[in-house]
């Protein structure tokens, strides 16, 4: 890889057989494809697909391989969100601790 | 899809406020930084009034409608009808408003197989497809190999899903880079003479419509 | 914007390395093909993934290689092709 390719743009490179392999949606990845819609929908017109792809190329080559398709979702459109001023890095961080905390109490 | 949801756990669970994984063997598992990064995201959004638990609800269940039998039964109109598969290519979303389905605000461009053009979508830069016709794409269309493969080695991407052309047959990758979408209409398969246009629906899989895969005539049992 | 070529214009995609955000793949950079579709006109999508959204619009091409111009070892049929969408800025005249 040279730094004149970017690293999601692969077309063409040499990979191993495809592995056909799927799996039913989780709960938690049809919540991201939602809001993901939802802030991109009309109405709300927060989120063009284009800066999601954007936001997920800009993760970087290594978190790009190490996170699966919805992790890269979700933390490209997080990223946006802070970008825009929409979140905040300290609400986020405060929501999260305590996500984990309920989580912690009782089994999920 | 009612919009009751009080617990009854089935394969999907689209109550967005409701946290169980569904499958019984993960209920110990702790939820990953990502996992909680979208209930955290998902909650303040809820609480900022930028979205409603009502709409992410419905969007779910709008996501979960959305099957490849969408492109199946144009797929079997078109066998059925030739002048609705030449509008059909001619123009999806009119053919789509013909028999009452809307195929989204993204152009799909259907593009047909002959005797001799096989075509085969992919790609290759991130995983655009043609979810308003197919729904959301399988694992594999997303991986790194054939993101890398399909546009450089159809024919031995092709041959690992089991389909097996002869060089005589011209095959055509379209990498969907921008704003368009492709699906692909498979040839009907011989044998199928006089099977209504629901019998047809049924032969026609996902994967033939990604290209992958041909569909099989009815089975000789 | 009025469109600047037309269906079997032959074009040649530029041979420019951007280090942000665009939708030409690196493969077909550089390679000359021909236009098979005028797509309309769309939003470039350099603006909108930036926060852009009014942006101007620019017309789509579909574009037609064959994929021995494309690799230099293309193990498959000679007559095979692949088709891309190109925007406008993208492409200039093949003058051969």
């Amino acid at each position: 890889m040279t730094d004149r390719r970017r690293h999601h743009d692969m077309g063409g490179l040499e990979d191993g057989p495809v592995e056909i392999k799927e799996h039913t949606s989780e709960p938690w990845e049809k919540r991201v494809d939602a809001i993901r819609s939802l802030l991109s929908d009309e109405q709300r017109n927060m989120l063009s697909v284009d800066e999601l792809r954007r936001a997920i190329e800009d993760l970087g080559a290594e978190a790009y391989d190490r996170y699966n398709y919805y992790e890269r979702w979700m933390a490209a459109m997080t990223n946006i969100l802070l970008e825009k001023k929409i979140l905040g890095v300290d609400e986020l961080g405060r929501k999260m601790a305590e996500v984990e905390a309920r989580q912690g109490n009782k089994p999920l | 899809m009612s919009s009751d949801h009080h617990h009854d756990h089935g394969m999907y669970d689209s109550d967005p406020l409701h946290h169980h994984p569904p499958q019984p063997d993960l209920e110990d598992t702790p939820l990953t930084h990502h996992q909680i990064m979208q209930i955290a995201v998902g909650e303040l959004l809820i609480e900022k009034n930028i979205i409603s638990a009502d709409e992410l609800r419905a969007q779910i269940e709008f996501q979960d409608s959305i099957t490849p039998a969408r492109g199946a039964e144009l797929v079997a109109r078109a066998w059925s009808d030739d002048g609705f598969k030449g509008r059909l290519i001619a123009d999806s979303k009119a053919a789509g408003d013909e028999i009452g389905m809307d195929v989204g605000p993204v152009p799909i461009l259907v593009m047909e197989n002959t005797p001799t053009v096989h075509n085969l979508i992919v790609c290759t830069l991130c995983s655009c497809y043609p979810r308003f016709l197919l729904g959301i794409p399988p694992d594999w269309y997303k991986s790194r190999s054939y993101r890398r493969r399909a546009i450089s080695e159809p024919r031995k991407v092709l041959s690992e899903f089991g389909t097996d052309l002869n060089d005589s047959v011209e095959i055509k990758v379209h990498d969907s880079t921008a704003d368009m979408r492709y699906m692909v209409l498979p040839m009907r398969p011989a044998g199928t003479d006089g099977m209504s246009e629901a019998e047809l629906a049924g032969l026609v899989t996902r994967d033939c419509m990604i290209g992958v895969t041909v569909p099989e005539g009815p089975s000789k049992a | 914007m009025s469109a600047r070529y037309k269906v079997g214009d032959t074009v040649r995609v530029r041979q420019a390395f951007p280090p942000g955000h665009c939708r030409t793949p690196y493969y077909c950079r550089g390679k000359s093909g021909v236009v098979v579709r005028c797509c309309g006109e769309y939003r470039n999508p350099e603006y909108l993934a930036y926060g852009t959204y009014d942006g101007p619009e620019e017309p789509l091409y579909r574009v037609q290689f064959m994929q021995t111009d494309m690799w230099d070892d293309y193990s498959g049929a000679p007559h095979d092709k692949v088709e891309i969408e190109i925007y406008e800025h993208w492409l200039v005249p093949e003058t051969s």
